[in-house]
């Protein structure tokens, strides 16, 4: 990775006082993910460039961690752009053999120092998420001029498209010490991605090559959060420093946004409200959500008294860990506790622990299961698990042609393998209940359309006794 | 005085403090198997004498005992027992796993025990709590054969008689575990005594015309009667003759069916309604003498509820048998051998509705049963009902075992009307009868801690942590899970070669097999494509008859982690239809006299599964290190022309420089663009198996003869033919061919060799060898070590890699997967064949360098 500094100031070859290296040597460093390299390609009274070569070692880079074992990486890593990229080792070198150009120490031509110099810097590579639009938002407010070049991905197959990549020139007349601040901080921010790990330490390096400039960038939100990698709570702390949020109106500011989703009650909401009242009024008190997801439904079921028991079931592990989480379980009294109770578990598998429950909730899961799938699913649920209850909700494809950014025949959802029309509902819901022994009920949830129908068909299966 | 308990049983001993229980115990019986409350004591309160501790103790030893009782092992409590409420706990228990109990009461004089008690340093009890226990064993002893221990009560009444009694344990009478057969297995006969004979003929049984010589068979098979020889039928006496004359004999082991148990209360003078037959056996058996109707009650109530045979391979009973039954005694575990498992209610046509214990089955042992009249006997998880209902004009039908032949003769004619028709249509099943149909799988045959028993290699165990992960995929992401009769296993590279320049090279992979003692091998060219399973039936019945997928397609093909290879359904169905009609060509269903055929293959391009990845990862490294390094070699280039010292850098980035194009070069060759299928390859490489047969007895030049008739049979080229080549590892120039073609092949970018022993399963110094190792090419391996890994300060470095655990996972999922083939052409369970193919998918999780 390759980044250039050069000045036309008069003499140019100040350049070398600034950055602390001498222009007519070529100069290594060890920095502990490779070497990086400072020598001039030019060096003459009206222009002067300084090259700053990151050589990253990278078969050490995957070996970095001694405990770390290899097998946790997966193979994108061991083929991946980082040695050749500017990213945030390009920041930590330049933090590393810039230390006093970066601070703004010049021991022997101090004058140098405060001097605004016409600079322009070069980068070979730098990925920008965001595009080239975000590149220029993020440096034309501090004054540069952005030169920028897009790279193809591969000109054997010019179908697959640009690449995330530029070859970035920026342009600007500052103190050098700002214009490499400006850089370690925002190429990062451009990556979007971090090599170590980000905690409190992390805002207060922003904090440092920030005060100056960072709170007046328009954008200084987006620049922080992404800078701490979207932790909330470190990119809050950050902006309250940056004088940004005062430490008052800082916990005010979570509850109203969280106020302002509420206010807009959704199709998912409007569902879950609807699954619940089914439930309650079915009488069931023990009761199971088939397909938990991250527990949305579980905490409306808990706060009602009226369900003595509820567990969620979902077959991915780490969503029931989220569940979990979200559900602060942990944190539960011991009576609340014992009411709730998550298992993983699959619902093409017969499965003893869901049986003799008096209701289920099957909220859009169906229509993710593969239709080879359903005949499976149909003998766990109501042949063997049979609860007396069962609400099962699914999309109703005819609703699709109301969405507007859904093309014709679509899906809502990538994963969804079906999506059934009223008709097609029915029929299936029919047959598991002359197989079963079920009787059932439709209901309409969401805005009804006359001739298309509800977004969400909700189907309310009762045993027959 | 002998003491005969039965193995296993719930021995009790009841003795008051002092009188010589633990000492008994000691005496007679392994450490592990006592339990005694005393140390139950110290478990939970460390002190053995602490008798505010007794509650919790007791909870303790109860606890433990379930636990052995349900692992079937003997076990002996001591603890006074002396009162009857602690005694029935301990009935409760061995009620509940259906165990035999045997009380030995430590009847010692009262001065005695007195003496001893005062004697403990440890304990002492006041006169009056031995006194008190004395009291109580003495009004228990007469009552205990009516609390549970009914023929195993003992009695020790002086320390002689205590020191000097002796154990003798009995296997328990279901236990048959030594017989091996061969055995001829007979459903419910109910008098059809001519189609008896014509099946025993049938099977090769010689019938001496003399009365009193017993029937034989001259390969020394014997017949198992699953009972219900009585009723309904036209020659009652006839078969009741025959049958006791066998059982007599020993040429024959017979259960008891609930029809013969409700004739023999009929005869004993009970009274019993004569219903469902029973009156016309009681009237056959009118004219007989006291004498043989003593003889019959005698003969059904001697017999055994049901049979463990051939090590406890084989169960045998009426009406079937549970797991947790098998070789239990107890009435519930009687009661279910003669009637099977029932709601309690009955059904529109009077008869009791069964419960489907068979459809839960999950036992190792193969259970043979009767009773309830079936069409065509059907496997289900290892259980087979073989009534096919001779009385009510089917036929009568015998197991062959171990074969697993089903032999019928049929009924002359309708002897006997059912009550409910039996189904004529072989379509319309009860849910249980076809699994295949249903494919219900349950949660416990997957998740968990699992440990698999293969023919293979051994028992191999699944981790619970990575059953987790397997279990979304297939639930998820997997084809119909009937369609997973294997997955491939991962293949570990050749050992890390010491020659400069290279990370892998073929010699090494000569060496490691050389090692192991084998003789030769067989390179293939491996493809840089993706690993592909496909199956080809020969059409949509089979599909649905073999498979159990009610499918619109003639087959499937699924990737290595049991996906869906192909997103449009119209390119697999093509695919499948290409193949299919080459197999058609071949008469490959002939040849190999069957109706699918699985096939182990690569599929190119690449690009058709790793689109994805080489646009997200693949092609960006390729641009930014270009470019990258170009400008980099430019200003180094600047600076030298300058005169100044730029070290070797300028000659390290040009090679750089190259590494990086070579690297595009790579990625390159493996992608064009799918759009139709003529832009598919398929590559097979193993024949792996058809109806019956798992190919693994068959070399790989076998398997590449066969596979390269059926890609010259295909059309529009679709098969791609894999090069390969024979080395004989003693003989250099064989292996030096072999080594330039590698050179050649991979110099042009090509993925390398996978080199395989010749035959297909071979045995090494330590197990099974590795079924195969990869070489792959040095220019290759830059898309997997990264574009400059051939720097020798990179190069260096990674040679130091392990490969063991990588081989030991290739071994088990290989094991797995040939195991899962097995199971399934056995005809085996789904579960058993999902179990094998869950377990390789969970520990494709296992954290092994993918880089390997």
């Amino acid at each position: 990775m390759l980044l250039t500094i050069t000045t036309t100031h008069t003499p140019a070859t100040d350049l070398g006082y600034l950055l602390h290296k001498h222009p007519d040597r070529f100069q290594s460093f060890n920095i502990n993910f490779g070497n990086a390299y400072v020598y001039y390609p030019e060096a003459n009274e009206d222009r002067c460039t300084a090259a700053f070569l990151l050589d990253i070692d990278s078969v050490g880079l995957v070996r970095r961690n001694p405990g770390q074992s290899v097998a946790n990486i997966s193979l994108a890593e061991y083929v991946n752009d980082r040695p050749y990229v500017a990213s945030s080792f390009l920041s930590v070198a330049i933090a590393k053999v810039f230390s006093s150009a970066l601070s703004g120490k010049c021991k022997d031509r101090p004058e140098l120092v405060d001097k605004p110099l016409p600079l322009s810097v070069r980068l070979s590579i730098l990925p920008c998420k965001g595009g080239k639009k975000f590149l220029h938002r993020l440096f034309e407010p501090l004054g540069y001029k952005v030169i920028s070049e897009r790279h193809q991905l591969d000109e054997k197959y010019p179908q697959w498209g640009e690449s995330r990549y530029y070859t970035v020139t920026l342009e600007n007349t500052c103190k050098l010490n700002t214009f490499l601040s400006h850089l370690y901080v925002l190429i990062p921010v451009l990556d979007d991605e971090k090599h170590y790990w980000v905690d409190e330490a992390e805002i207060e390096k922003l904090i440092r090559y920030g005060q100056d400039w960072l709170s007046e960038h328009p954008d200084h939100e987006i620049i922080v959060g992404r800078y701490l990698k979207h932790q909330d709570r470190l990119t809050r702390q950050a902006l309250t420093q940056l004088g940004d949020i005062s430490e008052e109106e800082d916990s005010e500011t979570i509850i109203s946004n969280e106020e302002q989703v509420e206010q807009k009650i959704g199709l998912n909401e409007q569902r879950l409200t609807k699954v619940v009242e089914v439930l309650k009024e079915s009488g069931a008190q023990r009761v199971i959500d088939l397909g938990c997801g991250e527990g949305k439904l579980l905490r409306k079921l808990l706060s009602e008294k009226q369900f003595t028991e509820i567990v969620g079931l979902d077959v991915a592990h780490q969503t029931l860990k989220i569940a979990h989480e979200r559900l602060h379980i942990d944190r539960m009294p011991d009576k609340q506790k014992e009411r709730i109770n998550l298992i993983h578990g699959s619902l093409i598998y017969r499965d003893k622990r869901l049986e003799g429950y008096d209701g289920a909730a099957i909220v859009e899961v169906i229509e993710h299961l593969d239709p080879s799938r359903l005949r499976a699913f149909e003998r766990c649920i109501f042949e063997f698990a049979s609860p007396k209850t069962i609400v099962l909700t699914t999309p109703n494809f005819e609703y699709n042609q109301k969405f507007e950014n859904l093309s014709d025949g679509k899906f809502r959802h990538r994963d969804h393998r079906f999506e059934w029309t009223r008709d097609e509902f029915k029929t299936w819901s029919f047959r598991i209940c002359s197989e079963y022994k079920y009787t059932v009920e439709f209901h309409n949830i969401g805005d009804i359309d006359e001739t298309l129908g509800s977004p969400t068909q909700m189907a309310v299966f009762t045993r027959s006794e | 005085m002998q003491i005969k308990i039965p193995n296993p049983s719930l021995v009790i001993l009841i003795g008051p403090s002092g009188s010589g229980k633990s000492t008994f115990a000691k005496q007679h019986f392994k450490s592990t198997e006592i339990l005694s409350s005393d140390f139950c004591r110290g478990i939970v309160s460390d002190d053995e004498n602490d008798q505010s501790a007794t509650e919790d103790a007791f909870d303790v030893l109860h606890y433990i005992a379930a636990k052995r009782l349900a692992a079937g092992r003997l076990t002996v409590i001591d603890a006074t027992n002396v009162q009857v409420e602690a005694r029935k706990k301990l009935q409760d228990l061995a009620r509940q796993y259906h165990y035999l109990t045997v009380g030995i009461v430590m009847n010692m004089p009262a001065k005695l025990c007195q003496e001893r008690n005062e004697h403990r340093e440890d304990r002492n009890f006041k006169p009056y709590v031995i006194r008190k226990q004395i009291s109580q064993l003495r009004r228990s002893i007469r009552s205990l054969r009516r609390e549970g221990f009914r023929n195993f009560v003992y009695i020790l009444s002086s320390p002689e008689e205590a020191e000097n009694a002796e154990i003798v344990r009995q296997p328990l009478w279901t236990n048959l575990k030594e017989y091996h057969g061969p055995f001829d297995i007979i459903g419910d006969v109910h008098g059809c005594y001519d189609e008896l004979i014509l099946l025993l003929v049938e099977l090769g049984y010689e019938i001496p015309s003399e009365q009193g010589t017993p029937i034989s068979h001259p390969d020394g098979r014997k017949v198992v009667f699953l009972g219900d020889y009585v009723d309904r039928g036209p020659k009652v006496v006839n078969v009741l003759k025959l049958v006791m004359k066998m059982h007599q004999d020993g040429i024959a082991f017979c259960v008891p069916g609930n029809h013969d148990v409700k004739l023999a209360r009929a005869l004993r003078g009970k009274n019993v309604t004569t219903t469902h037959g029973l009156a016309e056996s009681l009237s056959q058996l009118e004219n007989e003498s006291d004498e043989f109707r003593e003889q019959i009650a005698d003969f059904i109530e001697g017999l055994i509820s049901h049979y463990e045979l051939d090590d406890g391979k084989l169960v045998v009973a009426h009406a079937g048998m549970k797991r947790e039954y098998q070789g239990r005694a107890s009435g519930r575990v009687r009661e279910f051998a003669l009637y099977g498992e029932t709601t309690g209610e009955t059904d529109e046509f009077g008869l009791p509705i069964r419960l489907d214990w068979a459809e839960e089955y999950r036992g190792d042992a193969t259970v043979v049963y009767g009773h309830t009249p079936v069409n065509e006997p059907q496997w289900i998880n290892r259980t087979i009902n073989i009534d096919t209902g001779c009385v009510f004009g089917g036929n009568l039908t015998a197991l062959r075992y171990p074969e697993k032949e089903l032999i019928s003769i049929a009924a002359e004619k309708t002897y006997y009307e059912p009550a409910k028709p039996l189904i004529e249509d072989d379509t319309v099943q009860s849910s249980h009868e076809s699994y295949l149909n249903e494919g219900v799988l349950d949660i416990t045959d997957v998740l968990g801690k699992r440990i698999i028993n293969t023919r293979l290699y051994r028992s191999i165990t699944i981790r619970e942590e990575n059953t987790i992960p397997a279990l979304e995929s297939i639930s998820r992401f997997a084809v119909d899970p009937r369609w997973l009769i294997y997955l491939p296993p991962t293949m570990s590279p050749s050992e890390t070669s010491s020659k400069p320049d290279f990370l892998e090279h073929p010699s090494d992979a000569f060496n490691y097999y050389r090692n192991q003692g084998v003789p030769s091998i067989i390179w293939q060219e491996k493809h840089m494509g993706s690993r592909a399973i496909v199956i080809v039936c020969k059409d949509q019945t089979i599909v649905q008859r073999r498979f159990g997928i009610p499918s619109e397609s003639i087959g499937v093909c699924y990737t290595r982690n049991g996906r869906p290879f192909f997103d449009d359904i119209d390119l697999e169905s093509q695919l499948l239809k290409q193949i299919k009609h080459a197999i058609d060509k071949l008469d490959y269903w002939e040849k190999l006299d069957t109706d699918w055929i699985c096939l182990d293959c690569e599929l190119m391009p690449w690009s058709v599964k790793a689109q994805e990845l080489l646009r997200q990862q693949y092609a960006p490294v390729g641009v930014a290190g270009s470019v990258s390094i170009s400008d980099a070699l430019a200003s180094i280039e600047m600076a030298k022309n300058r005169d100044i010292d730029t070290v070797d850098m300028l000659d390290d980035f040009v090679k750089r420089q190259n590494a990086v194009n070579e690297y595009i070069k790579s990625y390159q060759q493996y992608c064009w663009d799918v759009e139709s299928i003529s832009d598919i390859k398929l590559a097979p490489f193993h024949l792996l198996a058809t109806e019956s047969k798992v190919y693994i007895n068959k070399d790989h030049l076998w398997h590449m003869e066969m596979l390269q008739e059926l890609c010259e049979a295909v059309e529009d080229d679709i098969l791609y033919l894999t090069s390969y080549g024979l080395v004989t590892l003693s003989d250099e120039n064989s292996e030096n061919t072999a080594i330039e073609k590698w050179v050649e092949l991979t110099k042009k970018g090509g993925e390398g060799f996978v080199v395989k022993p010749l035959d297909f399963i071979t045995q090494g110094k330590k197990g099974i060898v590795q079924p195969a190792v990869k070489c792959r090419g040095r220019e290759y391996l830059r898309i997997i070590y990264g574009p400059e890994y051939t720097m020798p300060r990179y190069l260096e470095r990674l040679r130091s890699r392990g490969l063991s655990k990588k081989r030991s996972l290739a071994i088990r999922e290989f094991t797995l997967g040939i195991e899962a083939l097995e199971r399934f052409v056995r005809n085996e369970p789904f579960s058993k064949v999902h179990e094998c193919v869950f377990g390789i998918l969970a520990l494709e999780s296992e954290s092994v360098d993918p880089r390997l």
